[in-house]
């Protein structure tokens, strides 16, 4: 297991070089710099424009400045946002427990209802009920999340008045900041009423941000739980006077459940892009809503820092879903 | 009384209006205590028969019958909940091809506990004490550490062992052995058929055996079904069955058999398939296949009826003097 990981571990380095490469590359590729960005539409003196982009070291070949940006990002520097001066990787950490929540509340709502519906449609093949399950889960997939969230405000909170259109949790609480979880922090801070009002202003951000990984996984549980109850250990089970419910809540899911868990990682990437729109159209402070402010104010140093840790976060959670992986199959364990 | 009693027995497959009939009209009984063989060959119902007398044949299959009773109780009309209480405690079944019967993400323990638990109940201790018995009973050898084991872990004579041990749990008094040897390596064969005849006996449990292998039934049953196309041919005790076959197909099946193709190059063969759902005969089912066949066969199905040794479904039964095995239907090829 130790040595498996080791390997993985392995396969990460060439993955982060190609990322910075990749990043490095688009973003300069943008037109415009951060210095013509801060100077907004009147524009500024060429000497001092000039003046500027030598002291961000803009002026220098783009080799050289990826080097230099490779070279202290190896060192755990990740360089200051030139917008706010401040550390990226301080703003990254003020700002990724915003994103965790949202993303951890849309990754749970879509397992809660992706497998049941999953496995619902599955047991029910060919019914009007699968085709329904499978007809919402496959609109629910093509749906392009700005516009769907768009939808979810103008109905729910515009015309309906029941959840607020943004933000995190309403102007008149204040909560400290322990967790940076506003779900906790709510919690902790006793005030009347905060955390339901945190937990108001998660709903639409989390149904927005849930509905794509939520038909992937229906879809792939429907399929996995098809391919398993087909398998001559669930005729077994059931000659053997199982249940039903022991049969398919036992025996067939917990092997459907293997190619479910893989694809449950690979959601997470789905979730940070999705985060992207997500964040921006809730004003959700984020490091989705983080990174498109950077890129608008071409804020060179937090676009890359920010996408190098969000590919790290990825990649350490595919980690653990492997490890998982072979946690609940035991093929997998006793191979490695 | 029987114990296992099946009148009229159908199996069909797909539409109502040209369904694909899997067993067709079965009439077959198993004795308190006995072996019964059934045989044919691939696609004649024997597996389809074992399933829907378990109950596990699912839409858009339908199971119809006149009679289906398991000691006396009509297993058809019973609740669902209390027939599948049956199986697994009254009624067992073992499969053919035991690397794929066990769940692979539970453990051998886990597997014979969640039965004994289901069925029987106890304390945990006890239920492992119990399946610890059970893997010694099937001869696993060093069975506590056979208990933590994963299927993958198993060999396919090991895995076949444990779904006995599993199947013989409750102490069933009629075991469904759906060609149990099939999978196996030869020597594990006989191994396996060993177990099954000892704990047979031992229990005095009824042993349904369906198989490819005459020579299996030949030395272990004491009644033969013969199955084609989801009809029983002839039922029969062994000795009469092997030595004087009444139906022509139960005659070629002997004639294909190795033993009594000595000196010959190919073995011989019946030529023709099974008929499929499209191109069932109208008349006698094996008609198409059979030397013997004549006018009427083509056009007026046989019933199945009594005869000396047992039931034979044929209008032209081959008298048992004048019919060697060898002249039957069967072609050389």
């Amino acid at each position: 297991m130790i040595s498996y990981i080791l390997r993985r571990l392995g396969v990460v380095l060439p993955t982060f070089i190609g990322i910075t490469v990749l990043v490095f590359a688009l973003i300069h590729m943008i037109p415009g710099d951060p210095v013509e960005a801060m100077s907004g539409e009147r524009g500024m003196e060429p000497e001092r424009y000039a003046r500027l982009i030598a002291e961000y070291g803009l002026d220098r070949p783009l080799p050289v400045q990826y080097a230099d940006y490779v070279f202290k990002a190896a060192h755990g520097n990740l360089g200051r946002s030139i917008v706010t001066q401040e550390s990226v990787l301080t703003e990254f950490v003020d700002r990724f427990p915003a994103t965790l929540e949202l993303s951890a509340c849309a990754i749970v709502f879509a397992l809660c209802l992706g497998i049941p519906a999953g496995m619902i449609a599955a047991l029910k093949r060919n019914t009007p009920v699968d085709y329904g399950v499978m007809g919402v889960s496959l609109a629910g997939y093509s749906m392009p999340i700005f516009w769907w969230a768009l939808l979810l405000i103008l109905f729910f909170s515009v015309h309906l008045g029941w959840t607020p259109v943004s933000g995190r949790i309403a102007i008149e609480y204040d909560p400290v900041r322990v967790t940076g979880l506003m779900l906790i922090d709510s919690l902790l801070s006793g005030e009347e009423g905060a955390f339901a009002s945190a937990v108001s202003h998660l709903i639409l951000p989390t149904i927005a941000l849930g509905t794509i990984p939520l038909a992937t996984l229906a879809r792939m549980t429907r399929s996995a739980m098809l391919e398993v109850l087909g398998e001559d250990y669930v005729r077994a089970a059931r000659a053997r006077g199982l249940s039903p419910l022991r049969v398919v809540g036992r025996h067939a899911l917990r092997n459907a459940l293997i190619p479910v868990v893989t694809v449950i990682g690979l959601q997470v990437g789905t979730l940070l892009a999705g985060a992207i729109l997500t964040e921006t159209i809730f004003s959700w402070p984020g490091i989705g809503k983080w990174m498109v402010e950077a890129i608008h104010r071409r804020d060179y140093p937090v676009v890359q820092g920010g996408i190098l840790l969000s590919a790290t976060l990825v990649i350490f959670v595919n980690l653990i879903v492997d490890v998982l992986y072979g946690v609940i199959n035991p093929r997998i364990r006793h191979t490695r | 009384m029987a114990l296992l009693e099946i009148k009229n027995l159908s199996v069909h497959f797909g539409s109502e209006k040209s369904p694909m009939i899997a067993v067709d009209g079965l009439d077959l009984n198993v004795e308190q205590g006995e072996v019964l063989g059934i045989v044919g060959e691939s696609g004649s119902g024997k597996s389809v028969t074992s399933l829907a007398l378990m109950g596990l044949i699912d839409a858009p299959g339908r199971v119809s019958a006149d009679v289906l009773k398991f000691d006396g109780r009509d297993l058809l009309r019973m609740p669902v909940r209390e027939r599948r209480a049956m199986l697994g405690r009254d009624i067992a079944m073992i499969f053919q091809d035991p690397g794929t019967t066990l769940n692979p993400c539970f453990t051998v323990e886990n597997h014979l506990v969640e039965t004994l638990a289901v069925h029987e109940g106890g304390s945990r201790k006890a239920l492992r004490a119990r399946a610890l018995e059970l893997l010694q009973q099937v001869e696993i050898p060093d069975p506590s550490r056979r208990l933590e084991a994963y299927p993958h872990q198993l060999s396919g004579g090991m895995s076949q062992r444990v779904m006995i041990a599993l199947a013989i749990a409750c102490n069933p008094r009629l075991l469904i052995a759906d060609e149990p040897t099939t999978a196996l390596d030869v020597t594990v064969q006989a191994q396996v058929l060993d177990l099954l005849l000892r704990l047979h006996r031992e229990r005095g449990m009824g042993l349904m055996l369906i198989t490819h292998d005459l020579g299996v039934i030949a030395e272990t049953a004491q009644r033969v079904v013969v199955m084609y196309a989801g009809q029983v041919m002839e039922i029969g005790t062994v000795p009469e069955i092997f030595t004087r076959p009444q139906h022509p197909y139960t005659a070629a099946l002997m004639s294909a058999l190795p033993e009594n193709n000595v000196g010959r190059q190919r073995l011989q063969t019946i030529a023709g398939v099974v008929p499929g759902a499209y191109d069932r005969p109208r008349g006698c089912l094996l008609a198409p296949r059979c030397t013997y066949a004549e006018d009427r066969c083509h056009t007026e199905r046989p019933a199945l009826n009594r005869a000396a040794h047992g039931a034979v479904r044929c209008f032209f039964p081959l008298a048992a003097a004048s019919a060697p095995a060898s002249a039957a239907n069967a072609t050389p090829t």
